[in-house]
């Protein structure tokens, strides 16, 4: 199943799950949404559970926010990265804060779906990874699957929390193909490891996961024994799974395909050094986008991080059959 | 799906020339073909709360300046829309206010102590919104409209005969949640009442500033809602014309705006001088069309307030004061581990780390003392 079926599924089984959730945003209705995510649910369930609204991002988010208040389960799409950005008042300053406000006396179970990032040749607006801001948010729980079964579970997990979740979906995976259980469920705020190893840890999420995998297995070619760990939940973060995998290695590299300055990579690298420091045998690195307005299709390969850009991360990491140039008189 | 009205039917939704008004400043029942006046009982009990009102933004007032409250926007002059608004509403509908109706809140129900718990500054929110069906204050423009049309949406689809009344000022209706609060309130007919307290001026900016528009009310015609103007200093106007929009919203006939004509006495808050965007005699002026005055004269000429009334009402605006004050001296205890409650559902486990850390240097602290 791709990734946008095990969504649409996670989706329709919700909708049947529970009475109180319903889907709207823009072109969810008979379209079905301009990725196919909310294919065939207006049909399925009716023109209350899931429908078109005006086109106004922030209606979309303040109305799922009284919707909230009053007893349902809404789960928005936000159509694009850049689109949301009309929303985000109402996401920074009430989706995010309201059960604080009222000391727990009303808690906001709103899903968020915003597809971000690139590598679908998009044009201007469509290809911002905007994770970072929602993680900088307190309140806001931030997740990211990199696999149809995370897409499935992850979803299905999102719409069962009782606080708001911000669910960024790689709009590069949508195609990807894998196997789905639907009777798999997971947690949310929990990293996985994914590949075991034992020389350095990649620490990845969302689009950059296929790249951080695919440089595990070129390393392991080159004789390195590489450990991939999924973060899933980027915000709150799960320090513990991170931290044990890189006590393993002593080596660490945090890949993301977002605009590195202040990022979620940021985080992860620094919070990896407050943690895991007497067990370092290197610097904690980045592989990154650049501090750059995300560029043009045609620019766009340079850009994002590819194996190549990760395995030379790997290469500079202190190994003893490699000492790194600083060293070197 | 289409079903977009025709021009001919558009010129029913604009609003009057001149603001709807029942009884004149002079305390004259001057009647209305559309509108009725409200009965005896119900102006008795809309003057009673109009005197409790007025006593509690004087005492707000007062506590700010006894450094009790951080900060206090006051409602003075404005004390009839903010007790037209409770009053319009049945128990079960809801209220969607802003940082300036803390005389609707408390007349919705809520402890006064309670509602000044944000100002005073030791929580956001100081009542639980399901207990008096009352949104927590808002305090960025407009963006609560959007809630309320929201939990208005919410009650249509279950089929419930909520009706949510949704309050801002003149200054947020420029906001872009404005716009998009009308616009999906009309296009999904949803049973809400938009209720702009005019008072002619966003903190310093005048209201030619916000607006070209003839009236705030008619800027509903172009959502397809119809607007209405009415004397936001006539408790009695202001109970008739919400009353109507109330019933039109639980008949299911969808949203509309009303737009009350008033004007804020007092700065915009303690830290603002009113002075340097406005002048004496202009604020002086407004002192003659006092919302209080009329209603209390227009009773006393027909008899229905006896001194005896009029003494128990002061009587209980006077508790209520006293009973603030009180509880307003107390400093609030505060306990450093809610700095970290009600976050998530689920504390994680971030924050708990965070919270020991603090926990860890509030007990080295103590044992340093």
């Amino acid at each position: 199943m791709t990734m946008a079926g095990a969504l649409n599924r996670a989706l329709a089984d919700a909708l049947a799950a529970d009475d109180r959730v319903l889907i709207f945003g823009e072109d969810v209705g008979a379209l079905g949404g301009v990725f196919r995510i909310t294919d065939g649910l207006t049909a399925q369930f009716g023109e209350a559970r899931c429908f078109d609204t005006p086109l106004a991002e922030s209606g979309i988010m303040g109305s799922a926010v009284g919707m909230a208040m009053n007893g349902l389960i809404p789960v928005v799409e936000m159509q694009f990265d850049a689109f949301a950005l009309p929303a985000f008042e109402q996401v920074v300053s009430h989706v995010a804060k309201l059960g604080n406000r009222t000391r727990g006396g009303t808690r906001l179970p709103i899903v968020i779906r915003i597809p971000y990032g690139g590598g679908i040749g998009g044009v201007e607006h469509h290809c911002d990874s905007s994770e970072a801001y929602y993680a900088h948010t307190p309140g806001l729980t931030v997740v990211s699957p990199s696999t149809p079964q995370d897409a499935y579970s992850l979803l299905r997990a999102a719409i069962a929390s009782p606080d708001p979740v911000v669910f960024m979906e790689p709009k590069k995976l949508y195609w990807s193909k894998g196997p789905v259980d639907t009777s798999l469920t997971a947690e949310l705020r929990r990293a996985e490891v994914v590949r075991e190893g034992s020389d350095v840890t990649l620490i990845s999420y969302g689009p950059s996961m296929p790249v951080a995998l695919a440089a595990a297995e070129a390393a392991a070619a080159d004789g390195r024994s590489v450990q991939v760990v999924d973060v899933r939940t980027l915000t709150p973060f799960d320090d513990e799974t991170v931290a044990a995998a890189v006590r393993g290695t002593g080596r660490a590299i945090v890949i993301a395909e977002a605009q590195g300055f202040a990022s979620v990579a940021s985080e992860i690298q620094a919070r990896v050094f407050e943690q895991c420091f007497e067990y370092l045998e290197a610097p904690v690195r980045r592989v990154t986008g650049f501090d750059i307005p995300f560029p043009s299709p045609k620019f766009e390969h340079w850009h994002l991080p590819d194996v190549d850009r990760v395995l030379d991360a790997i290469d500079s990491l202190h190994w003893d059959d490699a000492p790194h140039s600083e060293e070197t008189p | 799906m289409s079903r977009l009205r025709s021009p001919e039917s558009a010129t029913a939704l604009l609003p009057r020339d001149t603001p709807v008004q029942l009884v004149t400043a002079a305390g004259e029942h001057t009647p209305d073909p559309a509108y009725a006046i409200p009965t005896d009982d119900e102006l008795i009990r809309a003057y009673s709360s109009l005197v409790t009102g007025r006593r509690i933004n004087d005492q707000c007032n007062a506590l700010v300046r006894q450094g009790r409250l951080a900060v206090y926007p006051s409602s003075n002059g404005q004390e009839a829309c903010q007790i037209a608004a409770a009053l319009a509403l049945r128990e079960t509908d809801w209220l969607f206010p802003t940082y300036r109706d803390s005389v609707a809140i408390i007349s919705r129900g809520v402890a006064p102590a309670e509602a000044m718990v944000l100002l005073r500054g030791d929580w956001h929110s100081g009542y639980d919104p399901h207990e008096h069906c009352v949104a927590p204050q808002a305090t960025p423009l407009a963006t609560q409209l959007l809630h309320a049309v929201g939990f208005a949406h919410a009650a249509k689809l279950r089929g419930e005969d909520t009706v949510v009344l949704a309050m801002c000022g003149d200054g947020a209706t420029s906001e872009g949640d404005f716009h998009e609060a009308m616009n999906f309130a009309a296009v999904f007919e949803l049973p809400v009442v938009f209720f702009v307290q005019n008072n002619e001026f966003a903190i310093s900016v005048p209201l030619s500033r916000q607006t070209a528009a003839p009236s705030l009310a008619h800027k509903a015609i172009g959502y397809g809602m119809p607007g209405q103007r009415v004397d936001g200093n006539d408790v009695a106007a202001l109970l008739a014309v919400l009353g109507e929009a109330v019933d039109r919203a639980r008949a299911g006939a969808g949203p509309t705006l009303i737009e009350a004509h008033t004007y804020r006495m007092l700065a915009h808050t303690n830290a603002d001088d009113d002075t340097r965007y406005r002048e004496h005699e202009a604020v002086q002026a407004w002192t003659g069309r006092d919302p209080l005055n009329r209603v209390r004269t227009l009773l006393r000429d027909r008899g229905l307030l006896s001194d005896e009334a009029e003494a128990q009402f002061t009587e209980a605006a006077e508790r209520t004061a006293a009973d603030l004050r009180a509880t307003m001296h107390a400093e609030p205890e505060v306990d450093p581990a809610d700095l970290f409650r009600h976050v998530f559902a689920e504390q994680p486990a971030m924050l708990d780390a965070q919270w020991r850390m603090l926990q860890d240097e509030i007990d080295r602290t103590e044992a340093d003392a």
